[in-house]
């Protein structure tokens, strides 16, 4: 089997890291929002395991798993905000929630 | 402590106690305060007066504390007491007692008649800090008093326009006077280091010569003050304004207090002024300029009011031309008699004033003698001191100053026919003022309010007849400055003509005889209503010569216009640039802080592409 370069898994995990970036910024929708902040995630979480396997140590799987449960609970509650905001607002669109204006 | 340094301090206790309680102190109480506190504080001046007769070197001095320390110096709040601030100080609480007590009367009906009473004694306590500070310092604090208080008793009344309009003038002009004074005094501390007055008079003639350039502008500088104050040419302009005042401050203002403080300061001073004979003879030429200026104005003259300002500038005008004349003693007594029968000629139009209704149209007027005998009488003495007929004692303070002028190196002949020419004119518009109230019979009046219903009488004529008895024997009083005036006045050794005095006694009767043929129609009308003719010339003189409007348009004018142009400020737009930059940035900053979770997200990523960048190169 031959071993990955490092290197590879870093540029799949920027372009996966970019692509949830761009998200975050060009969606209105709070779902979607979320959805790339996920892939942002585990853009970090690739970048973690590859790292982990080159050198050989758990330190990256470690990572990798509180990353996970980083983002179990920020899908929790970004979910339950959600639901919140769609009762609230009738909408999910993020820019009616602007209301801390400078 | 010493009695002197307790003369101010009745009325400022007395002023704190009414301006505190304003309105919820009753007349009898109120009255009793103010006019108690000038007592006191006349009994106490009578007291170190008799005291300073026995004092060694003529005089006495008190240091109550030391107010600040000036370069080397100090500059104490200290009190000095001479012969020269004894006269100042016998007439401004002695005058101004009786003058207090006949305003309690006069002012009683008024609302705001404790306010008015704390004015007054405010007045009364910067006039006496002003004529004993010891120092220029102390002496400028209540010349800035005066002027104050005057301002705000110009404008007692002030919910009529009119009434702060003079005020603000009078404010206005006599500050541009202080300015003189003030950068005056700067420049006598610059070259002596010292603004306490004896040491200044005595440093002055250690270090400069006669005719030196110094003390040349210092004097001329410290005139300048002095014309402002005492209501000279060029800044006379306020005075004959400042009527709209109630008629016991004219009295105070005009008689006892503000507008003599300029003839003080020059004989307070005079160590400088003598050092310069070309000021001395700008003070002498001033004087006779608005003696003669005055009187002619004095002539057209509607409001009894004004005639009597004039006429007060006029008397002034001798006093400053005594002292350019280097009669400094001569001018000194005719400030304190012209006190005593100017105080009574205001009060007493006060009192006909209040009993015609307040009525101060002269051509309104006529036949008061019968209606009024106390009154006209009273007026008729201080006429007659006011002519200097013989034996008053305008009479011997006026031929006092004549007879210096002649041989004065000041002064001189010219000015001697000056001073003549004015007492001719003194006689003339007296005599006019008296034909048009007193003579003839009544017009527009039919009747005349009863004085002492409603005021109490004792307050509203007896300091009249204290005033009339001043007036007429006020004269005999003797003063000696020998102590404080080193110099003698220089009419020794001078061949003058014989006919002199007989002419400067005769002129006022040949006034009298003038006006009694040349007012006739004022003097035996029936009853029918005059006019004032309305000849142009008669609207000059009556408008002051012009003054008013020359400055109008000298002055008022062009700053009218340039204000106008600068209406936006050229130097606030600078100090708006500032503020606009700081606002820049702040809308700047505010506008990326919008709230929009996207953009503040966008933000980071540009950072961390800018910060990689950044390190990467």
């Amino acid at each position: 089997m031959t071993a990955i370069p490092l290197n590879h898994v870093l540029i799949l995990a920027c372009i996966l890291f970019s692509i949830g970036f761009i998200g975050v910024i060009v969606r209105k929708n709070t779902l979607f929002i979320l959805m790339s902040l996920e892939i942002m995630l585990n853009a970090v979480g690739v970048a973690f395991i590859g790292a982990g396997s080159v050198w050989q140590q758990a330190d990256g799987q470690i990572m990798f798993i509180l990353i996970l449960s980083l983002a179990a609970a920020e899908v929790a509650i970004g979910l339950a905000l959600l639901i919140r905001m769609q009762r609230r607002y009738q909408s999910l669109d993020i820019d009616k929630l602007s209301e801390m204006r400078g | 402590m010493s009695l002197l340094a307790w003369i101010p301090f009745y009325p400022l206790v007395s002023f704190l106690i009414l301006i505190a309680l304003g309105k919820r102190l009753s007349w009898g109480l109120a009255s009793t305060l103010s006019v108690g506190a000038i007592a006191l504080s006349a009994i106490s001046s009578a007291l170190v007066i008799s005291q300073l007769a026995s004092a060694d070197s003529g005089i006495i001095s008190v240091k109550l504390w030391s107010w600040f320390s000036l370069g080397g110096g100090e500059v104490n709040f200290s009190f000095y007491l001479d012969s020269l601030s004894a006269v100042m100080i016998s007439v401004v609480s002695g005058v101004g007692l009786l003058i207090h007590a006949y305003a309690a009367a006069y002012m009683k009906n008024d609302e705001n008649f404790s306010r008015f009473m704390a004015y007054m004694n405010l007045f009364i306590v910067a006039m006496l800090i002003l004529v004993l500070a010891d120092n220029l310092v102390l002496l400028y604090l209540g010349w800035e008093g005066v002027g104050l208080c005057s301002f705000l008793l110009i404008g007692f009344w002030y919910q009529e326009k009119e009434n702060v309009l003079a005020a603000r003038k009078a404010f206005i002009v006599t500050r541009v006077g202080d300015t003189a004074m003030a950068i005056g005094l700067f420049l006598l501390f610059k070259s002596l280091g010292e603004l306490n007055i004896v040491a200044v008079n005595a440093s002055a003639h250690a270090l400069w010569q006669i005719g030196d350039e110094l003390p040349y502008w210092i004097a001329l500088l410290l005139l300048g003050g002095a014309v402002g104050k005492s209501a000279q040419l060029p800044l006379q302009t306020w005075l004959p304004d400042a009527m709209a005042g109630p008629t016991p401050v004219s009295a105070l203002i005009h008689a006892a207090t503000m507008v003599t403080a300029g003839v003080y300061l020059i004989a307070r001073m005079q160590g400088v002024f003598l050092l310069s004979p070309e000021v001395m003879s700008y003070v002498a030429w001033i004087g006779a300029l608005t003696l003669l200026l005055a009187g002619v104005a004095a002539l057209a003259q509607k409001d009894i009011k004004r005639v009597l300002a004039y006429s007060t500038m006029s008397q002034i005008g001798y006093m400053m031309l005594a002292l350019g004349a280097g009669a400094w003693s001569a001018g000194v007594f005719h400030l304190m008699t012209h006190a005593f029968f100017k105080a009574l000629l205001f009060l007493t139009a006060g009192s006909v004033i209040l009993a015609l209704h307040h009525q101060q149209d002269l051509f309104k007027m006529g036949g008061l003698l019968k209606k009024l005998p106390v009154e006209s009488g009273l007026f008729i003495v201080g006429l007659i001191c006011l002519m200097a007929l013989p034996g008053t004692s305008g009479f011997f303070s006026k031929e006092a100053i004549i007879a210096t002028l002649w041989s004065s190196p000041t002064a001189g002949p010219v000015l001697w026919w000056g001073a003549i020419l004015g007492a001719l004119l003194t006689s003339i518009y007296s005599c006019r003022l008296f034909f048009l109230a007193f003579l003839g019979a009544s017009r527009e009046h039919d009747k005349v309010h009863d004085l002492h219903h409603d005021h109490p009488s004792v307050l509203l004529r007896w300091p009249l007849f204290l005033l009339a008895l001043l007036s007429l024997f006020g004269g005999l009083i003797s003063l000696d400055f020998t102590e404080v005036f080193s110099v003698a006045s220089s009419a020794d050794g001078v061949q003058e003509p014989a006919w002199l005095h007989s002419l400067a006694i005769a002129t006022p009767f040949i006034g009298i005889a003038f006006a009694w043929f040349f007012f006739k129609s004022y003097r035996d009308n029936n009853g029918e209503a005059l006019e004032m003719k309305p000849g142009g010339l008669n609207r000059f003189c009556g408008d002051g010569l012009g003054f008013d409007w020359l400055y109008h348009y000298l002055l008022v004018r062009p700053y009218c216009f340039l204000a106008n142009i600068n209406r936006r400020d050229v130097i606030d737009q600078l100090l708006m640039f500032n503020g606009w930059y700081v606002r820049l940035w702040h809308d700047a900053l505010s506008a990326s802080q919008n709230g929009s979770l996207r953009w503040y997200a966008a933000g980071i990523g540009l950072a961390v592409v800018c910060l990689a960048g950044v390190i990467t190169l």
